[in-house]
C-alpha cells in the first residue's frame, strides 16, 4: 500500500512538472530557445495568487484566474522585450538573456516580497481521501493536480490540432520562414505560444504551492530546472513528450525519495535522464534528425 | 608576418594581467584597497580561471557547457581532502598547496575524461543539459560522502559520520553536506595570477597547435573536418579535458580560500556554471582576453553596487540584459553598422571624391 502511495503522490508532482514541461517544450518547439526564466513566471505566479487570497482576501478561483493572467501579460511582455530582437541572434545570446530575465524576476519578487518563505494556503478545499482502512491516502491536491493535468494535455492537443492557430504553431515549429511564405503570422504564433506556456505556468505554479505549501523568490527555480529535464527527457519540442518525461520524473524522483535515499534523489533523476540520452539522443519521443551535409 | 601579429596579441593578453596584478599590488601594499576588494582578489582569479576554462569548450571546441562548476568542484574536494590528509606530513605550505593544485587539475581531467566520453556523443542543448545533469550529480554526491581518516587508513561512507567506523583517534575529513573544515588557507593573490597566466598560455598556445586547429576545424563543420581524417572524438575529448582540469584548478584555488568548503547549489551547482557563461557570451565567444576582461568587470560590478544594497542584482540583471540586446539584436546590428568609424570615414571620402 504504501508504494502505491508513493507512486499516486510522484504522478501529482509529475503532473505539475509535466505541466510546466509544456511550456518549455512549446517554446523550445517554436522559438527554438531554452527560455530559463520560465520557472520564475511560476514564481510569480504562485505570488500572484498569494496576494489575491491572503492580502485581499479574494475567493481562490477568481485569485488562479487573475493569476493566469498576471503570467499571460508577463509572459508576453517578457518576449516582446527581451526576445524578439534576438530572433536572428545565436542562441547563446538568446540564452544568456533568458537567464538575465530569470535573475531580473527573482530579484523583483526579493524586493517586492523579501526574501523570507511565506506560508502559502492551498487554493484547493477538496477533503483528502483515505482507503483500505487509512492506509492509503489521497489528497485533494493531488487529484486536482491529475485532473488538471490531464484536462490540459486533452485542451493543447485538441487546440494544436483543430484551430487554425494550432496549425500555424505546428508549420512554425517545422519551418518558419516556409509558415511565413504561407501567410502564417510567425511573430504573432510565437507571441500566442508564449502566453499559453505562462499561463501554463500559472496553473502549474498554484498546484505546486499548493502541494508543498511554501513560497520564496527562488520557488520555482528547482522546479523549472527539473521541468527542463522532464521535457528533454520526453523528447524536446514534444508535447505528448513532456506529459510523458514529466510523469516519469515525478515518479522516479519520490519513489527513489522513498526506497532509496532522500538527499540522492535528484541525482537519481539526473542519471536516469543520462542513461535515457545516451541510449536514444533525442529523448524518449523525440524527432529522429537526419543530417545534411 | 601572421604568426608575429598572434603572438603579439597574446602578448597584449599576459600584459594586460601582469599590468592588473601590478596595479592591484601597489593599491595592497599603499593600503588603498578597501578590506572588501582585499577579499575579493583571489575570487577574481577563480572566476577569471573558469572564464578561460569554460572559453576552451563553448567557444573553441563549441560546445555548451552548464556544468563546468561540478569540474571545479571536483577539483576544490580533492585539493582540499588532500590538504588536509598531508597538513602534518607537508609542512612548507608552498609546495603543498602546488601538489593540491596538480592533484586537482588531474583528478578533474580524469572526471573531465569519464564525462566527456558519453557526453560528447551529443549534441546542441541535449549536451548542454547533460552537463547540467552532471554538475548536479557531482555536487549532490559530495553532500553524501563522508570520509574519515584513523590509524587503520582512510574510511569512506555514503550514509552518515557514525557508519565510517573509526578508530579513536580517527578524524572526520569531509562531513557529508558539512564539507570540509579547515582547509589550509593556502591561496593568495599571486598565487592566483600566476595560475591565470598558466591558463592563458595553455590555453592560447593549444588554440595554435596543430590539435587546437583541429578542436576549431571540428566546431566550424564536424563533417568536413572528419571528412579529412581528424580523429572527432579525440580532439573533442582532448579540449573537454583540458577545460576541465583548468576549472580543477580553478577550484583548488577556490578551496583553499575559504575555512570552510561545502558544495552548495550557490557555489558549486548551475547558477555557478551560468553565471560563469554569462562571463564568457559578454567577452566573446571564442575571445579569451575578453573572457578574462568580462569575468572582472562583472564580479567587481555587483560589489561596486552594494552600497544600492537589494537593488544591486536587480540592476546587475537589467544591465545584462542590456547589453546582449544592444551587442546582438538586429536594431542594435544596424545602428552600429550606420555609426560605425569605418563606415563614416568611408561616406566622407566618398563625398570628397564627389566634390
Amino acid at each position: 500500500m504504501s508504494f502505491l502511495n508513493y507512486f499516486i503522490n510522484g504522478l501529482s508532482l509529475g503532473s505539475v512538472y509535466a505541466i510546466i514541461a509544456l511550456g518549455y517544450t512549446m517554446v523550445y518547439g517554436i522559438a527554438k530557445m531554452l527560455n530559463f526564466a520560465h520557472g520564475d513566471v511560476i514564481m510569480i505566479g504562485g505570488f500572484a495568487v498569494y496576494v489575491c487570497t491572503s492580502s485581499l482576501g479574494m475567493h481562490p478561483l477568481i485569485a488562479v484566474l487573475i493569476s493566469i493572467v498576471v503570467c499571460t501579460v508577463l509572459g508576453i511582455t517578457i518576449e516582446k522585450v527581451a526576445y524578439k530582437p534576438l530572433r536572428k541572434a545565436s542562441p547563446l545570446a538568446v540564452l544568456i538573456t533568458a537567464i538575465g530575465v530569470s535573475y531580473f524576476l527573482q530579484n523583483l519578487a526579493l524586493i517586492i516580497f523579501k526574501s523570507d518563505t511565506k506560508l502559502f494556503t492551498s487554493v484547493i478545499s477538496i477533503p483528502l481521501i483515505s482507503l483500505a482502512d487509512g492506509k492509503l491516502v489521497i489528497t485533494g491536491e493531488t487529484i486536482v493536480t491529475i485532473i488538471a493535468c490531464l484536462i490540459i494535455m486533452v485542451i493543447l492537443t485538441l487546440f494544436i490540432k483543430k484551430t487554425k492557430a494550432g496549425q500555424a504553431m505546428l508549420a512554425v515549429s517545422e519551418d518558419k520562414e516556409a509558415a511565413e511564405l504561407m501567410g502564417v503570422n510567425v511573430n504573432r504564433t510565437i507571441s500566442l505560444t508564449f502566453a499559453i506556456g505562462s499561463g501554463l505556468a500559472a496553473i502549474a505554479g498554484v498546484l505546486l504551492c499548493s502541494a508543498y505549501p511554501t513560497l520564496n523568490p527562488y520557488t520555482g527555480s528547482m522546479p523549472g530546472i527539473k521541468a527542463f529535464v522532464a521535457a528533454v527527457f520526453g523528447g524536446i519540442g514534444s508535447i505528448p513528450g513532456a506529459l510523458v518525461g514529466g510523469l516519469l520524473l515525478g515518479i522516479i524522483e519520490n519513489l527513489s525519495k522513498a526506497y532509496i535515499s532522500s538527499q540522492m534523489a535528484d541525482a537519481i533523476v539526473f542519471s536516469v535522464l543520462i542513461i535515457v540520452l545516451l541510449v536514444k539522443p533525442t529523448g524518449l519521443m523525440g524527432k529522429k534528425m537526419s543530417e545534411k551535409v | 608576418m601572421k604568426r608575429l601579429k598572434i603572438n603579439r596579441d597574446y602578448l597584449i593578453t599576459y600584459g594586460i594581467v601582469i599590468v592588473f596584478y601590478v596595479i592591484m599590488s601597489i593599491l595592497k601594499g599603499t593600503n588603498n584597497l578597501s578590506s572588501l576588494f582585499k577579499g575579493l582578489l583571489v575570487p577574481l582569479c577563480v572566476y577569471m580561471i573558469m572564464a578561460v576554462s569554460l572559453n576552451l569548450t563553448v567557444g573553441i571546441l563549441g560546445e555548451l557547457s552548464l556544468g563546468h562548476a561540478g569540474f571545479m568542484c571536483v577539483g576544490a574536494f580533492s585539493s582540499a581532502f588532500f590538504s588536509m590528509i598531508m597538513k602534518d606530513s607537508i609542512t612548507n605550505p608552498i609546495v603543498r598547496f602546488i601538489i593540491a593544485i596538480i592533484i586537482s587539475a588531474v583528478v578533474a581531467a580524469i572526471f573531465g575524461i569519464l564525462i566527456g566520453i558519453p557526453v560528447l556523443r551529443l549534441r546542441g542543448d541535449y549536451l548542454a543539459i547533460v552537463t547540467l545533469a552532471f554538475g548536479e550529480i557531482i555536487k549532490n554526491i559530495i553532500n553524501i560522502l563522508y570520509v574519515g581518516k584513523d590509524a587503520d587508513g582512510i574510511h569512506v561512507s555514503f550514509k552518515d559520520a557514525a557508519s565510517l567506523g573509526m578508530g579513536e583517534d580517527g578524524k572526520i575529513i569531509i562531513n557529508g553536506a558539512q564539507g570540509i573544515t579547515g582547509t589550509p588557507n593556502d591561496s593568495t593573490f599571486t598565487i592566483g595570477i600566476i595560475l591565470l597566466i598558466i591558463s592563458l598560455f595553455i590555453v592560447l598556445n593549444f588554440m595554435s597547435s596543430r590539435s587546437g586547429r583541429a578542436v576549431m576545424a571540428i566546431r566550424d563543420n564536424r563533417i568536413a573536418a572528419e571528412s579529412i581524417g581528424i580523429n572527432i572524438s579525440k580532439y573533442k575529448l582532448m579540449a573537454f579535458a583540458i577545460s576541465a582540469s583548468l576549472a580543477g584548478m580553478a577550484g583548488a584555488l577556490y578551496a583553499h580560500n575559504l575555512a570552510t568548503l561545502n558544495a552548495l547549489p550557490k557555489n558549486f551547482g548551475y547558477n555557478m556554471s551560468i553565471m560563469i557563461l554569462v562571463y564568457v557570451v559578454l567577452g566573446g565567444i571564442g575571445n579569451i582576453r575578453g573572457s578574462v576582461i568580462a569575468a572582472a568587470i562583472l564580479t567587481v560590478l555587483p560589489e561596486l553596487l552594494r552600497g544600492l544594497s537589494d537593488y544591486r542584482m536587480l540592476i546587475y540583471s537589467i544591465v545584462l540584459i542590456g547589453m546582449m540586446l544592444f551587442n546582438s539584436s538586429s536594431k542594435a546590428e544596424q545602428w552600429k553598422a550606420k555609426f560605425s568609424p569605418a563606415k563614416l570615414i568611408k561616406k566622407h571620402k566618398t563625398v570628397k571624391e564627389a566634390e
